[in-house]
């Protein structure tokens, strides 16, 4: 019923245009956030907030510096971003996916510091943005807190190193991955923003298949889970990541 | 003017501290053994902290105190409790292990002896102000006063006799690094501290699945008349045993399978309980911690599998 007419609302915004943002649904979160979120980074676009994101994560963080989630929009067709974020955090974009030729999944884990909300939209075929979301409760000190790896002295030594595995899963084939990196936010003292920012999956000719831009939020030793669809007939792929200092870390999968 | 504001303090907080009353009730479970049972919930304001159990057993020699709660206000009335049953003095407390509702009650036995294995007084040494702050944020007032006070001292395993109890110390792990059950071979009561759960969840911030399940054969044999657990109620065995194995096992068995599929953290937490999980209290949200304690290992093992 509510949904029914949350969608309604938003078909009345793409029909009258500009005009119609009063019309807009109100943020079922209630978040103090939200306005500015969705002009940041959803570019003020149409958005609804429907089912057609399914977002697991938990109800409250047991480990501030690993929040996972996981957001599916397989049920909504075609779709061209799926972004993330947390409107509550220092730094709330966590990431920004394109998943270009591969399934509208993605999985991450990121740095919580306070409660907040966790939204996961996905932008359809129809310019319409699919918002899903739920509060995320916290006991603090996620982002403000050093990587652990600080606390060893060789882990310059394994920056970059990577593991994969693939899955098949319901016809599709899982991809995860993670790679060694300590993702500083730049909010701790004394230690810089250093993080992976865009995690590419190519096809081994070098051809773009789907494109990860991730953000500081991302926790520590990114592990990253996206999906090839059935149709996706491919005998490898190769993943590669590149960070803010310009390292390029690349990791060939056999499917 | 300081003094002022110090009387004012002083007021301030006393009257929070008189403020909660966890009504405390001695449960005798065999001759001169008491247990206070708490609440099988998680921390929250209503309950002050109390999800734990505590116990105690008055000797001839005086009491011997197995955990001290979860906060100063919960030790200085297990104290006044104890001191309603008997006039003997407390001569012995101890820690089971480093979890907070277990040992953050030692502010209020000034003067005795506070003693436990040399790996929970290190682990409590070392725990982070933020594990104070939380749990003053999830209880509030209650709390009013606590701080973390390590035990002095480190308790050597194996039996000892303390008027007339004779009292064996099993240095055991699994659920932490160092987990100490109390058996008291004199009664066949044994404190299993958080080594075994009954129709309660088990926790595993510090799990080690394998170790714990080896350490609960080890109370097994000991063939106890009755378990008194950390959290749940007491009964003879095997109940706790075998609850507390079933889940552990239960457990590292979703949490392979889970990782052999694939699945991300965040859809093992959605993954539905079996019945027997599903009774057990809080299930749900310490299930989903454990999700979050564990599985990584089993996710890393999986990727790095060649
Ligand atoms: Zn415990």
């Amino acid at each position: 019923m509510i949904t029914r007419r949350l969608l309604l609302g938003a078909g009345a915004a793409l029909s009258l245009g500009p005009r119609a943002r009063a019309a807009e649904p109100a943020d079922p979160l209630q978040s103090i956030s939200w306005a500015e979120m969705r002009e940041q980074f959803l570019g003020g676009g149409p958005v609804v907030f429907d089912d057609g994101v399914a977002l697991s994560a938990p109800s409250s963080a047991e480990d501030a510096l690993q929040v996972p989630f996981l957001a599916d929009a397989g049920k909504l067709g075609p779709v061209t971003r799926l972004v993330a974020f947390a409107d509550l955090n220092p730094i709330p974009l966590i990431l920004d996916y394109r998943p270009g030729a591969l399934a509208p999944l993605i999985a991450a884990r990121f740095k919580i510091q306070q409660a907040t909300p966790l939204r996961v939209a996905a932008l359809d075929a129809r310019g319409l943005w699919h918002v899903a979301g739920q509060w995320v409760d916290a006991m603090g000190g996620g982002c403000t807190a050093p990587a652990l790896a600080h606390g060893t002295d060789d882990w310059t030594a394994h920056l970059g190193e990577s593991e994969a595995r693939v899955f098949a899963r319901d016809g599709r084939r899982r991809l995860r991955v993670s790679f060694r990196h300590p993702m500083d936010t730049g909010l701790a003292a004394g230690i810089p923003a250093f993080f992976i920012e865009r995690v590419t999956v190519e096809k081994p000719d070098g051809s773009l298949l789907g494109a990860l831009e991730t953000f500081e939020p991302v926790s520590e030793n990114p592990l990253l889970t996206v999906e090839l669809p059935a149709a996706l007939a491919l005998p490898a792929v190769v993943i590669r990541a590149r960070d803010n200092n310009g390292n390029v870390f690349r990791r060939p999968v056999t499917l | 003017m300081i003094r002022g504001i110090a009387f004012v303090l002083v007021l301030l907080w006393s009257g929070l501290a008189q403020a909660f009353d966890y009504g405390l009730k001695a449960v005798e479970v065999a001759p001169e053994t008491y247990v206070v049972i708490g609440a099988m919930e998680h921390f929250s304001r209503q309950n002050g902290g109390n999800i734990v159990n505590t116990g105690f057993i008055v000797t001839a020699a005086g009491v011997v105190v197995i955990d001290t709660g979860p906060s100063l206000l919960y030790g200085r009335q297990l104290r006044a409790l104890i001191g309603g049953i008997t006039d003997a003095p407390v001569v012995l407390a101890v820690n089971t292990h480093a979890h907070p509702d277990h040992y953050l009650g030692n502010g209020a036995f000034d003067g005795v002896p506070i003693a436990a294995l040399a790996g929970t007084r290190q682990a409590i040494a070392e725990a982070p102000p933020a594990l104070l702050d939380g749990i003053y944020r999830l209880v509030g007032d209650a709390m009013a006063g606590t701080q973390s006070v390590p035990p002095g001292e480190t308790l050597a395993p194996g039996l000892r006799e303390v008027g007339g109890h004779r009292l064996e110390f099993l240095a055991l792990g699994g659920h932490t690094g160092a987990d100490l059950a109390v058996f008291d071979r004199s009664t066949g009561v044994l404190f299993a501290g958080d080594l075994a759960f009954l129709d309660r969840t088990p926790t595993t911030p510090q799990a080690d699945l394998d170790h714990w399940l080896a350490a609960l054969e080890t109370l097994r044999a000991l063939k106890p008349a009755l378990v008194v657990p950390g959290h749940g109620p007491p009964a003879p065995p095997p109940a706790a045993f075998d609850q507390t194995a079933d889940y552990l096992r239960w457990l590292r068995r979703v949490l392979a399978e889970a990782a052999a599929q694939g699945l991300d953290a965040a859809e093992v937490m959605a993954l539905p309980l079996p019945p027997a999980v599903a009774a057990l209290a809080v299930a749900p949200a310490e299930f989903a911690r454990s999700v979050i304690h564990l599985y990584p290992a089993f996710e890393r093992a999986m990727l790095s599998a060649k």
